[in-house]
């Protein structure tokens, strides 16, 4: 049965067809809709579902999941990776019980991440973690599947890495409709129960064990290395016997390149790579033997070129290994860019006509920016800020839709990195300055990583003013729910012994504005919770 | 069908876009041909520019759709089809509702007309979609509808009007479902 599905659709569907247990996840974009399917659709399917409190929570709870047998699914995005890795590098080391998935997207060009253009393919490195690249949706079912069975073959957990134009792109794809939220029956049975069988050698990451462990993990990737040569998700593609130029890709390039060679009408070898770790290495040597020129075509960082090259020395000295000195290291590629470099060595023209022109016609057209729903509380509360804050006020911002707090016509952000940041930081500008500073945080942000700051900040004491934006709702990845359900957060601040705090609805923007002003005098920390619905739930709730 | 069909869809966040997309995607998948998409989720979504793309055919390697291939270019907002110039050639059909969503620096709708007539010889249909909807339907929301059934309808698009008409029953909820037929049937007028 076909089905068209979006590549973190067919994830999910891939999960199920290997009958997925468990599955955690923090909501990320672009790996949101995977736990927004598996929201709906868990339940009649059998598995245990959780929005976690963050990703290292969410893999946590995988990681005890698969301890107990069960077979388990985390999903993030790539820098949900960094907030998870702590507990991502000692899984390595102990091995799963249940089989393990981890599915992180990585997000060329930034189209819905601040922080930076993150290559998340270094972590197989840092981790030794076997690591799968689908080109397309039908791949991320189908390579979903696969990591359950490498997972399971080697005791390790297997990372899925997809990229943006894999996770938010659509195609027709093979399904089990056994198994199927997506117009098949649910599987229609009970969550299974596993069980911990206690196995200290094996769970205690405690000296000297853990360097015997590591010795184990070490030996497991070179038993992976076998079954990599031998796995036909690497695959050779031989054009014709004379060429001299031959290429190598991965993921979504992969579909790029084919699109470039079917326009050319070029027929050159190429050599599709489905892992990224560990590599085939004696495939690759096979298949760069006899070709004068390899071209390696990947987004972001040249990972596989330097691996390659190192790969080619051994063959020949002669052979040139080509990459990111003629493609971009900033940015997606897409298929004008790949054309480009490919003409460059095949020695053929492009046909320029239309487009080129249109380069040269290029209009200065404004630029229009994301704003803030109708009815938006983030709206109402920076305006209060606005008018209460003295000039020279420092904003520090946050992860979540009051992101747009930076734009016009509020412009009330001076710094933003990471989640959780903006209080932690206003404590350290706190503590080496005079100046007054306001840190913006949402109610998901929040729990994810802002309450250690805020416990640092009343335990070394600085006097900043917080103020959590709560909306009931993680609402910038698509509606997800979060602990501000059952907790309140006003509870949490005077648990951690802030003296100043209110809750204020900030429609009562006079309200505001002077509990503004007065906490801004105040020699210790301040916090003040803006709680209103979110717009857009408002208005689900309400249809 | 020897070579692709190319379509972009742009607009601003909320308007239906990616409905859009996965009805011709199913109407594509009805009649047996590869399909490819690309669309954008997140933050850019409220209210902010968004582009989609839609590739169908014998056999589709990439979602998106090249600097200056797009066959059929689709725009729910007439300042978004002013930003798709790069993808058009100059036989690019453009579908454009006649609704301008102003923002801080943003061109008049007099301006835009003017720019997106000068470009390139592809014919230029522009509809007061929006308006009709709202007036005929008392929803602005299904103008996407009511220009794909026209562009369907004029032959813009290969698919046949069947095959669309049932995708819109496959992607759309059964609640919704009355006002979009009612919108698809509208451009028939």
């Amino acid at each position: 049965m076909k089905k068209i599905l979006l590549g973190n659709e067919a994830i999910v569907q891939g999960a199920l067809e290997a009958r997925v247990d468990f599955v955690s996840t923090y909501p990320g974009t672009p790996a949101s809709e995977i736990g927004n399917t598996f929201a709906k659709i868990a339940k009649e399917n059998g598995v245990y579902f959780e929005f976690s409190t963050n990703e290292k929570v969410a893999l946590e709870a995988g990681i005890g999941a698969s301890f107990s047998g069960l077979k388990c699914l985390v999903a993030m995005k790539n820098f949900g990776l960094n907030v998870a890795s702590d507990a991502l590098l000692p899984l390595c080391y102990t091995g799963i019980k249940g089989p393990m998935v981890i599915v992180v997207a990585d997000d060329p060009s930034c189209w819905s991440s601040g922080q930076s253009e993150e290559n998340s393919r270094a972590y197989a490195y840092l981790a030794h973690i076997p690591m799968l690249e689908p080109a397309d949706a039908q791949e991320a079912k189908d390579f979903t599947k696969l990591a359950f069975e490498i997972s399971e073959k080697f005791n390790l957990p297997v990372i899925l890495r997809t990229t943006m134009r894999v996770a938010h792109q659509r195609m027709p794809i093979t399904i089990n409709p056994k198994f199927s939220p997506f117009g098949g029956s649910p599987a229609g049975r009970q969550n299974p129960k596993g069980k911990f069988i206690k196995d200290v050698r094996r769970f205690v990451t405690m000296p000297p064990r853990v360097l015997e462990m590591k010795e184990e993990l070490l030996e497991k990737i070179e038993k992976i290395r076998d079954y990599v040569e031998k796995s036909k998700i690497n695959k050779i593609r031989r054009g014709r016997a004379s060429t001299e130029l031959g290429i190598i890709t991965s993921g979504i390039s992969y579909l790029y390149v084919m699109e470039t060679l079917q326009e050319l009408k070029l027929n050159l070898p190429i050599l599709k790579l489905g892992f990224f770790y560990p590599l085939p290495e004696k495939k690759i040597k096979n298949f760069i033997k006899g070709l004068k020129k390899v071209l390696v075509i990947e987004e972001l960082d040249p990972y596989l070129e330097k691996e390659i090259k190192i790969l080619a020395k051994e063959i020949s000295l002669k052979l040139e290994v080509l990459g990111k000195d003629i493609l971009p290291q900033i940015g997606e590629l897409k298929t004008e860019i790949i054309a480009s470099a490919i003409v460059k060595l095949a020695n053929k023209k492009l046909k320029i006509g239309n487009s080129l022109k249109i380069e040269n016609w290029k209009l200065k057209i404004p630029k229009r920016f994301p704003r803030f729903c109708p009815g938006c509380p983030h709206a109402m509360v920076l305006t209060a800020i606005k008018r209460a804050a003295p000039e020279g006020t420092i904003f520090g911002g946050d992860i979540g839709c009051y992101m747009m707090a930076g734009l016009p016509p509020y412009e009330l952000q001076d710094y933003l990195l990471c989640m959780g940041s903006s209080i932690s930081i206003a404590h350290g500008i706190g503590k080496s300055t005079n100046q007054k500073i306001i840190a913006f945080i949402g109610d998901s942000t929040f729990f994810h990583a802002g309450i250690p700051a805020l416990v640092n900040v009343v335990f070394n004491k600085s006097n900043i003013l917080i103020i959590v934006m709560d909306n009931f709702i993680t609402a910038m990845t698509g509606l997800q729910p979060n602990p501000g359900e059952k907790i309140k957060i006003e509870e949490i601040v005077r648990a951690c012994g802030v003296k100043n705090i209110k809750v204020i609805d900030p429609i009562n923007i006079k309200e505001m504005e002077e509990t503004i002003k007065e906490f801004l005098e105040k020699n210790e920390a301040s916090v003040i919770i803006s709680r209103r619905i979110c717009a857009l739930l408002a208005k689900k709730q309400n249809k | 069908m020897a070579k692709s069909f190319n379509i972009i869809i742009s607009g601003t966040g909320g308007q239906g876009l990616i409905t859009l997309l996965q009805i011709i995607a199913e109407a594509a998948l009805i009649e047996g041909l590869d399909i490819k998409t690309s669309e954008l989720h997140g933050l850019s979504q409220r209210g902010g520019s968004v582009e989609t793309h839609i590739r169908f055919g014998k056999e589709i390697y990439s979602p998106l759709v090249t600097q200056g291939s797009a066959d059929l270019i689709l725009n729910l907002e007439i300042s978004e089809a002013l930003k798709m110039l790069s993808y058009a050639s100059s036989k690019t059909v453009f579908v454009i509702n006649k609704n301008l969503i102003s923002y801080p620096g943003g061109f008049e709708e007099k301006e835009l007309i003017q720019k997106i007539k000068n470009f390139g010889k592809g014919p230029k249909y522009i509809i007061p979609a929006s308006e009709i909807c709202q007036k005929e339907l008392g929803k602005e929301v299904v103008s996407g509808i009511y220009l794909l059934s026209y562009a369907v309808h004029k032959n813009l698009i290969p698919l046949k009007a069947g095959s669309i008409l049932k995708a819109v029953s496959k992607v759309v909820p059964e609640k919704y479902l009355d006002l979009n037929k009612k919108a698809f049937e509208l451009a028939l007028n």
